[in-house]
């Protein structure tokens, strides 16, 4: 019954596609205002953060880890915090195109948003790490991004009292280490969740919460532009590594499954939400707007034997192009400011 | 890969999945993959038993294990089509779809 159901759906979204294709567009576009109901149903918000078992949640572990998140001195330098590339004003990212490391160095890659970090399966762009705990202390690590030595991460924060009581009460028994610094920032990025926005809004029910115009976009999504093949669900992404034909040297996930051809320049599927404020775009920072993305997978990029197969050709006309930008639009929340923690001396 | 398992592909269209899974006899399990899902989570067969690898979603999957000795990789499986995996030796081989890893089986191959 439910198989029957998906399908009358994109047969209905592709009808009305039709229609305004056609020209009726926008003038008939009231008429596309209902998206079906069975497709809304996929895009419902879930009621609970997920926590690991071996790492629950408790407010000392979030305060602890927010803390440690904003602090510069996790890096060699003691002036590169997690947030100097996961800001809280941009959406927590950067707005750079590639990140920047130490030593003001360009790294390959763009700094992704930690939003809704919680429901990720893998991290990183190429997936290597498999929980928030394993990233955690990449980056802090990483000689090209925050160069600490962890061991004497351990002795510099050992020397800070504060850090030291927190430790204890965060995770009794055990305190200060170098797996409680990765579970306490895990913690705290797993309730960096994006809020309520317009489109959440829309599928609680309230129809004026976006245009149609916007409401005819994410028929688009779903059907002809192929978006929610992978951009899929409330949180917009599958979690799925693709090859999406982008012009770029970087072997990717290729790098981790090398006999896997499929892999070769595959980058994992990001998140939608808040996309209008986490410009410039794809793992390279390579596209400036979403429109630029629009035209980028209309195309569908380089063909090559990595190339995903579910790239295609999309045709599609100015309109609908036009459509899926308002429609992504629809993905920003209206966060209230984060308030940057006090940290110990 | 290594002689541990041996793939054999079919490019199958519905009909002949269909096929494939009634001609399925003993000692090949057969496992869907659907809605990014494998249809099981876990499963023990024994030396020299096979998987047949179905996939059944609208969108492509490809099937493979890094786990020591028990490694294999069926290439990209488009919708419909179909691969058997044998085992050929004892172990435990995790295995998940290379381009949607939150799909994970895990295979225990008894004597």
């Amino acid at each position: 019954m439910r198989r029957r159901a998906t399908l009358a759906v994109v047969v209905g979204g592709l009808a009305l596609l039709g229609t305004a294709a056609a020209g009726a567009f926008p003038a008939d576009v009231a008429s596309q205002a209902a998206a079906p109901d069975v497709l809304k149903t996929k895009y419902q918000r879930p009621s609970a953060i997920p926590f690991p078992s071996d790492n629950g949640y408790t407010k000392e572990r979030e305060a602890l880890g927010r803390m440690l998140f904003f602090d510069p001195r996790l890096s060699g330098s003691n002036f590169i915090s997690c947030a100097s590339c996961h800001n809280p004003a941009f959406s927590w990212g950067d707005a750079l195109p590639r990140a920047i490391g130490h030593g003001m160095k360009e790294l390959g890659r763009r700094s992704p948003t930690i939003l809704n970090a919680a429901w990720s399966e893998t991290l990183f762009w190429d997936g290597r790490a498999r929980s928030l705990e394993e990233q955690a202390l990449g980056p802090v690590k990483s000689p090209g991004e925050m160069n600490q030595d962890l061991e004497q991460l351990i002795y510099k924060l050992g020397r800070i009292p504060g850090y030291v009581q927190l430790f204890r009460v965060a995770y009794p028994g055990e305190g200060l280490t170098i797996p409680n610094v990765a579970k306490a920032i895990a913690t705290f990025e797993r309730t960096v969740v994006s809020g309520i926005a317009p489109f959440d809004q829309w599928i609680a029910g309230n129809e004026t919460a976006i245009s149609a115009q916007a409401k005819w976009g994410f028929l688009l999504f779903n059907t002809k532009a192929r978006c929610a093949v992978c951009h899929q669900g409330w949180n917009f992404t599958d979690g799925s590594f693709h090859d999406i034909g982008l012009p770029t040297t970087d072997p990717g996930r290729g790098e981790l499954l090398p006999k896997l051809v499929r892999m070769k320049h595959a980058f994992k599927t990001p998140t939608l939400r808040n996309v209008d404020r986490r410009g410039p775009y794809m793992h390279d920072g390579s596209v400036k707007t979403l429109a630029e993305v629009v035209e980028v997978y209309d195309v569908g990029g380089v063909p090559r034997e990595s190339r995903s197969l579910e790239i295609k050709r999309l045709g599609l006309t100015a309109e609908e192009k036009d459509a899926l930008v308002a429609f992504m639009k629809t993905l920003t929340s209206a966060d209230a400011p984060i308030a940057l923690p006090e940290l110990p001396r | 890969m290594k002689g541990l398992v041996t793939v054999r592909r079919s490019i199958a269209t519905v009909s002949l999945v269909i096929a494939a899974t009634a001609a399925a006899g003993a000692g090949e399990i057969r496992v869907a993959q659907k809605e990014k899902s494998f249809s099981i989570k876990e499963v023990s067969v024994k030396v020299n038993d096979a998987i047949l690898f179905v996939n059944e979603d609208s969108v492509t999957h490809n099937v493979y294990s890094v786990s020591k000795g028990m490694e294999f990789e069926i290439r990209t499986q488009q919708p419909g089509q179909s691969d058997t995996i044998k085992f050929a030796r004892e172990g435990e081989a995790e295995v998940q779809c290379a381009i949607h890893p939150k799909m994970k089986l895990r295979v225990t191959v008894k004597p």
